[in-house]
């Protein structure tokens, strides 16, 4: 009995492999898309935790000093007093073109790490060298390969156990690469002290001790950037859903006869259950392997580029290479079987409620639809009303991305409604008989293409709202750049002396020698980079203040008080009129809050001679020349003559510019490459569903063509149907998109980042993308109608032969 | 004459001759009843004459054209303006409402007149139903309304295809009683296709069709 039932059920495949490609593509792309994101997660995720095993990082408690670095002399204090600790240097150094972090280390005292170990593995000598005078270098093989063509460094030494885009070397040979002399980061406390020791407290009150916590730093830092691509990828997930969705319930409308025929030839209701169940759950197991084949390529193709913007913007150690692990694999099947069931549960459900006499048939299906568009219309305004109740319920980054599925999903589900009363318009206007057919057909015809269309309109919107927060950004950002780097020339020199050199040759050559110098803080548990400036007319007039206070300026150059960046101030609630804490026993005023985009941690800027009094060796390696525009090539030239400065170590603005607008846009490449997919996604939806409904139009089609309408006329009607649908659910999706880019600007990024943009609007970028809607509508709809205006009329005559 | 079917074959590609060297001629107002058994190709030869399909050799003259001469569109003009159908399924169209679909046809060939639609609504006692859509509607309403779409164009040959096929006895009775009444008051030519000798015998003429021939 078994046996014959599911040989029925299946050879409704059989008979429409269309049907069956469709939903296994809507399953493949949705299972596809959302593992692609997840493997890059998981990947950048193993990266910062093999980075952070590989140099120990979190492994053990450790000092810290809230104001700068730990003096040398308070580590020989502590040593004395018994402490066993291991100093600790780390920073961003420019060696040659390359930007590196430099992580320095006491090999003596430090807890085995395996780069060092492999290294005495593979040469006994290797802690001789990195002791001795000239040292050496440890780095990831490509790196230590690009490290290597370049002069002057010490010895380097290639190996895998370095994560990349860092050098590990002997802490006093790290001070000289990073002009830190006598300075130390942190102390590590070793595991085994000796007994009776005083209190670090009492030793060292100045000093705070930090709980070990193993790759929490980039994890967190990089936190928003994965919440966002995991954003996308629930997306492009739900998009494909929607595909699944509708497939099933096609499918599952046209084997009612069939199902009732089953049940009177004595199957039991429960074994039918549970046999289409098993069949859907084959499905989706097939759905989903095929998504993470493909998810797999995705995921390798996005990854160099995602492993870019993190390590460009974050510093994050990630590598480009793509592997296999359990942990995406097994999601994503989770994820299309759980999808599937989610997809499937609705149909499913009425066929298990389906009375055995009941007539089946395409408008009891669109009756049915109807009434479920208005519990629709109840959940969407539901769902939306959730959302906005859960941004102060929740808060943060999670209130922030729940009010966005819910304008999302609520929106979704209003767009039936929505379009069946602008379609009810458009039907009074009409003029006729073939424009009031065409109006009163396409709203006929939403129940079957209603799910495509949301899936258009959340693709829509995703991409109308996320291309305005990142043109928002960017207009942003370059109005920023022309007020921030307002110098004509940036120089980096190679150590402290030649700074000074060059500062005192430049002096009489240029209009003004600004000092790049900054120092490393921590401010309310904010890391913050303070900077110090000169006192001069370039920054009072060009400097991006957001909020002020009278007389600011005149305050922050007496030393008297600081600006902070608009991260800061965010994440430390820290605004004007209130009082930082710089470092102990240096606390100012805040005189004003700067805008300070790209930038993910905390900055302060105060006077120089006040920043030179609370740190010591502070490098002076980095300059802003003020010059005239047209002066710059030949002060290039002379200066690399008198100093051989190589070219990298010389940026005019426009380079400087260029090179930050390469940093932004490259971020923003994973985001676009998804937006289009996710949009290739419901073009496909659209095709999908007419294909679908293909042999359930024809009988509606062909009494009109035998009335005396060519194939030709009928097919460019239809062609005009799925248009006219789409332009109106791209109308629809403008407003909902703008509501996204404001939440994205307004809530998200000032959650995920600590800024707020303002928000531009870009009209010819709407009609762009209005305009390839209706391409890709276009294009979905051409293969049906093409399909159509070739049928011979043999095959719309059997409509009237056979019985519907 | 109006119709006139001249030698005509037809075969479906991959299968025998469906047709084979028919002929048959009509004159405008007549009526003419088509019987034959199943597959005996009667659909198909109603099909031709009313510029559904084409023919392989042979030619059918409607009103004086030639429809081997036609393309596409010619063919849908004519459909438009000169014929009118009717068939066993109903074949309404689902998304407009009874008045839509009556007046529909008339509207598509330019012939409207409101005043012949309503009288034509009267008459098949559909004027309670037009604000309905066709799947409210009984088998025998639906069929009305069919009739009542084909009629409102005013054509000059009317094709039903077993109209009658669908109902019941009583409601079979009743619909072609309208039709043939209708057709009669408003002279138009009837080809009718049908199983039933007691309709057919209520024609101005018969023809029978056996293996794609008129015996």
């Amino acid at each position: 009995m078994i046996a014959a039932a599911l040989q029925a059920l299946v050879s409704h495949w059989r008979r429409h492999p269309l049907q069956l490609a469709t939903l296994l593509a809507g399953l493949a792309l949705a299972t596809a898309l959302w593992s692609a994101v997840q493997a890059v997660n998981a990947e950048a995720r193993a990266s910062y935790a093999r980075a952070a095993a590989q140099i120990g990082r979190g492994a053990l408690d450790a000092l810290e000093a809230p104001g700068g670095p730990i003096p040398l002399a308070r580590y020989v204090e502590l040593r004395r007093a018994g402490w066993q600790l291991s100093p600790v240097l780390e920073g961003r150094a420019r060696l040659g073109e390359v930007r590196v972090t430099v992580l320095g280390l006491e090999p003596l005292s430090h807890p085995s790490l395996p780069a060092f170990q492999s290294a005495m593995q593979d040469d006994p000598e290797t802690l001789s060298q990195m002791l001795a005078r000239g040292g050496l270098l440890l780095a990831a093989p490509e790196l230590a390969e690009r490290l290597s063509a370049l002069p002057g460094l010490p010895a380097i030494r290639a190996s895998d156990a370095v994560p990349p885009g860092m050098v590990m070397t002997d802490i006093g040979l790290a001070a000289r690469l990073l002009a830190r002399p006598g300075q130390i980061d942190r102390l590590l406390i070793l595991p085994d002290q000796p007994i009776g020791l005083t209190a670090l407290k009492q030793l060292a009150p100045e000093l705070q001790r930090r709980a070990a916590r193993a790759g929490a730093d980039t994890a967190q830092l990089t936190d928003s950037f994965h919440l966002n691509l995991t954003a996308f990828g629930l997306l492009s997930f739900a998009v494909g859903l929607f595909i699944v969705h509708g497939t099933v319930g096609l499918a599952f409308e046209q084997r009612r006869a069939m199902v009732r025929t089953l049940r009177a030839l004595g199957l039991p209701l429960r074994a039918l259950t549970l046999l289409m169940l098993g069949e859907l759950l084959l499905l989706a197991l097939i759905g989903g392997l095929i998504g993470l084949v493909l998810g797999y390529l995705v995921a390798a193709a996005l990854l160099p580029d995602v492993a870019a913007t993190l390590r460009g913007l974050y510093g994050a150690p990630v590598e480009g290479g793509l592997s296999l692990r359990p942990s995406w694999v097994l999601g994503g099947l989770a994820m299309a079987l759980t999808g599937t069931l989610a997809a499937s549960t609705q149909a499913l459900w009425r066929m298990v409620r389906m009375p055995l006499l009941a007539a089946p048939g395409l408008q009891a299906w669109a009756a049915r639809a109807a009434r479920g568009d208005r519990r629709m219309a109840l959940a969407g305004v539901g769902l939306i009303l959730g959302g906005i109740a859960a941004l102060p319920l929740f808060g943060g980054l999670i209130g922030g991305f729940a009010l966005i599925a819910g304008l999302m999903l609520g929106a979704a589900l209003l767009l039936p409604p929505a379009l069946g009363l602008l379609l009810q318009l458009g039907r009074r206007s009409a003029r006729g008989p073939v424009g009031e057919w065409l109006w009163a057909d396409m709203r006929a015809q939403l129940p079957g293409i209603g799910l495509a269309l949301m899936a258009l309109l959340l693709a829509l919107a995703a991409n109308i709202g996320v291309g305005t927060m990142v043109s928002s950004f960017r207009l942003t950002f370059v109005g920023w750049l022309d007020q921030r780097l307002v110098s004509e020339l940036y120089i980096t020199a190679r150590d402290d002396a030649q700074g000074a050199e060059i500062a005192r040759w430049l002096a009489p050559r240029s209009d003004a020698v600004l000092p790049l110098r900054s120092a490393e803080f921590t401010v309310e548990g904010v890391p913050v980079s303070v900077y110090g400036v000169i006192d001069h007319p370039t920054y009072r007039e060009n400097w991006p203040l957001l909020q002020t206070t009278p007389g600011a300026w005149d305050r922050v150059n007496a030393g008297a008080a600081v600006f902070i960046n608009e991260q800061l101030a965010r994440r430390a609630d820290l605004w004007p009129g209130a009082t930082a804490q710089l470092a102990p026993g240096w606390a100012l005023p805040i005189a004003g809050v700067y805008s300070d985009y790209g930038n993910p941690t905390g900055q302060a800027l105060v006077a120089l001679p006040a920043l030179l009094e609370h740190t010591s060796a502070l490098p002076n390696r980095r300059f802003g020349i003020r010059v005239a525009p047209d002066a710059v090539p030949g002060l290039i030239h002379d200066l690399r003559a008198e100093f051989d400065l190589p070219a990298s170590a010389l940026i005019d603005q426009a380079g400087l510019k260029a090179q930050s607008l390469a940093v932004f846009d490259k971020t923003f490449v994973v985001t676009g490459a998804l937006n289009l997919l996710t949009l290739g996604v419901a073009g496909f939806a659209i095709l999908t569903s007419l294909l679908t409904l293909w042999s359930l139009r024809l009988p509606q089609l062909a009494p009109v063509w035998a009335l005396g309408m060519t194939r030709g006329e009928l097919a460019r009607l239809e062609l005009a149907r799925s248009v006219m649908l789409a332009a109106f659910t791209a109308l629809l999706a403008l407003p909902l998109g703008l509501l996204l880019a404001w939440v994205l600007l307004a809530v998200i990024n000032v959650q995920a980042f600590g800024w707020r943009l303002p928000m531009y609007l870009f009209p010819a970028d709407w009609l762009r993308l209005f305009l390839l809607a209706l391409v890709a509508a276009g294009l979905a709809a051409a293969i049906p109608a093409r399909r159509l205006y070739r049928l011979p009329p043999s095959e719309l005559l059997k409509v009237f032969a056979n019985a519907r | 004459m109006l119709l006139q079917i001249e030698d005509v074959s037809k075969t479906y590609p991959g299968a025998r001759p469906v047709l084979q060297g028919v002929s048959l001629s009509l004159a405008a107002g007549e009526t003419l009843a088509l019987t034959g058994e199943s597959g005996s190709g009667k659909s198909t030869l109603l099909h031709l004459a009313g510029a559904l399909d084409t023919f392989d050799s042979g030619e059918i003259l409607l009103a004086g054209t030639a429809l081997s001469g036609l393309d596409d569109s010619g063919r849908a003009a004519l459909r438009r303006s000169r014929v009118a159908l009717v068939f066993q399924q109903f074949n309404l169209i689902p998304s407009l409402t009874v008045g839509q679909n009556l007046s529909f046809h008339a509207r598509l060939a330019g012939r409207h007149d409101p005043h012949w639609v309503a009288e034509l609504t009267g008459r098949l006692g559909l004027s309670e139903l037009t604000a309905r859509y066709p799947e409210q509607l009984s088998g025998g309403q639906q069929q009305r309304v069919a009739i009542g779409r084909a009629l409102a164009a005013r054509p000059d040959l009317l094709l039903a295809d077993e109209p009658t096929g669908n109902l019941d006895e009583t409601a079979s009775a009743a619909v072609m009683d309208l039709m043939l009444g209708l057709v009669r008051d408003s002279g138009t030519a009837l080809f009718l296709v049908t199983h039933s000798q007691q309709i057919a015998g209520r024609l101005d003429a018969h023809a029978h069709l056996r293996g794609g021939r008129i015996a």
